[in-house]
């Protein structure tokens, strides 16, 4: 059986020996038929698939609002051990959606040199950097101790021992109103950089920031905060 | 086509007597037309589907010399799977999927339901069943060397399916929301949050949000009752397809030789 295909293609479906072809035809009609079939099934596909595919995918992108949330009064909180404080961090589900908060006063022997305003006080977060359970202030070993796979940390929050990766997140904090509050969470480093949120695991020194970057879901920091 | 099954064997005295030619001419007798009404439904269905022919090829397969009891470890694992679809549908009449009400749901299942601790108790131990028999089954597999040439893909599937499996094991931890659940799937999300690059994502997407929200719960509710569930299904259809299309392996001792009257019937 000879080729019935000829080596240079023919625009026209007659020269291309297509049956039933019309005289200038390009595309034939069975042709055109599948080609625009299969483009309404595609469309038809995706008006469905595309919005439950950003309905399940669109809490990744939504940015969470900062809330600032009362905890005391200045005088409450000593710069030499912490004060326990009970924060919501997601509401709607009752007691799961709060969290213990560890705070004091910035102390100037043990801190860094204040950053910024949101420094005065120091509020250190409860949720574990190995894997987020959650730490509780030891008074009398002046440490966090995780109950879950024996994370250590010291006074500031640093990683004195066991599988933490990083320091205890922390809170921004400032005063208004006379009052002490609570704001967004962020991360910081062994040398207590500042970084935007991160969960438990991820590491922030060397490539840590760039192995895990930053997230679309966290609140932006405050106006103002350095880093 | 009139399906033919195969006659019990009886003893001469109970046989029914043949009909004489031209008695009736045919015709059934109300008694002989209820006797048959079950043969009359599957073949008026069969007439419309040809289901029959797949049914056949899908139940009355030949099987290596050798077959043994552990070639029923796939059957096991798909009737702990049936059984974890059965009780979870009938969990999911009670349970309330949401952070304020999921835990009262499941004591109400446990204590007040009728029958309820048996449900949720089967429910609760049939998925470590699940999980161990898939397990032992894969190890089957393995030392028989199952996995070989054609049957590779279905490795593959089996995988896909153990791997669903021990999702299905995740999500549905979660659910009862006690204290153990909830700081179990924290740290699970953060070790799945632990891979470079998509891992914070990714945690976001598994808690939609930043943090384990409102919303947490309804999600592992929703992947552990419709997503996992549907696609375990359908690949434990496909994994089936390929066993019955493929055949099952002889064990490795079996011998591979040929019984000498098989092979002159086969020349």
């Amino acid at each position: 059986m000879p080729d019935r295909r000829e080596k240079t293609k023919s625009p026209y479906t007659a020269d291309r020996h297509v049956p039933g072809s019309f005289e200038g035809e390009t595309v034939s009609r069975r042709r055109f038929m599948v080609r625009s079939v299969h483009t309404l099934g595609g469309m038809a596909t995706a008006a469905f698939a595309l919005p439950a595919l950003g309905f399940a995918l669109g809490p990744v992108f939504e940015r969470k609002k900062i809330r600032w949330e009362q905890v005391g009064f200045p005088a409450d909180f000593p710069e030499t051990t912490y004060v326990p404080r009970v924060i919501t961090i997601a509401e709607g589900i009752g007691e799961a959606g709060k969290t213990t908060v560890y705070v004091r006063k910035h102390n100037k022997q043990l801190d860094p040199p204040m950053k910024d305003s949101y420094d005065q006080y120091v509020a250190v977060s409860t949720r574990c950097m190995h894997l987020g359970c959650p730490v509780a202030f030891v008074e009398a070993a002046q440490r966090f101790v995780c109950p879950c796979h024996g994370g250590v940390y010291d006074f500031t929050g640093k990683v004195a021992g066991g599988p933490p990766v990083r320091p205890l997140d922390r809170f921004y904090t400032r005063v208004r109103n006379g009052r002490v509050e609570i704001g967004p969470r962020y991360s910081v480093n062994s040398e207590l950089k500042r970084f935007s949120p991160r969960d438990p695991a991820q590491d922030l020194d060397g490539i840590g920031p760039y192995a895990y970057p930053a997230r679309f879901s966290t609140e932006k920091k405050p106006k103002g905060a350095k880093e | 086509m009139r399906l033919k099954l195969p006659t019990p064997p009886l003893p001469d005295a109970l046989k029914p007597a043949p009909k004489r030619p031209g008695e009736d001419n045919g015709k059934l007798s109300p008694k002989e037309a209820a006797s048959e009404a079950g043969i009359t439904v599957v073949d008026w269905i069969d007439e419309r589907t040809s289901v029959s022919g797949a049914a056949r090829w899908m139940m009355f397969r030949k099987v290596p010399k050798g077959t043994n009891w552990f070639y029923t470890l796939g059957t096991a694992t798909m009737f702990a799977f049936l059984s974890q679809a059965v009780t979870g549908v009938i969990l999911a009449m009670y349970y309330d999927p949401s952070a304020t009400g999921a835990y009262e749901s499941v004591r109400y299942i446990t204590n007040e339901v009728f029958l309820g601790e048996l449900v949720r108790g089967m429910h609760k131990w049939g998925s470590t069943m699940m999980v161990v028999l898939a397990f032992v089954h894969m190890a089957r597999t393995f030392f028989f060397g199952a996995y070989k040439y054609p049957r590779e893909l279905n490795w593959v599937v089996g995988v896909v399916l153990l791997v669903l499996t021990l999702l299905m094991g995740f999500t549905g931890y979660l659910l009862p929301f006690d204290q153990r659940s909830y700081w179990a799937t924290i740290v699970g999300v953060n070790i799945n949050g632990s891979s470079p690059l998509i891992g914070p994502y990714l945690s976001d997407f598994v808690r939609a949000g930043s943090d384990f929200g409102a919303t947490t719960l309804a999600r592992f509710y929703s992947i552990h009752m419709m997503i996992i569930p549907g696609a375990l299904a359908l690949l434990i259809g496909v994994h089936l397809y390929l066993v019955a299309k493929l055949g099952t392996t002889a064990p490795p001792w079996q011998s591979a030789e040929q019984d000498i009257e098989l092979r002159k019937a086969e020349v």
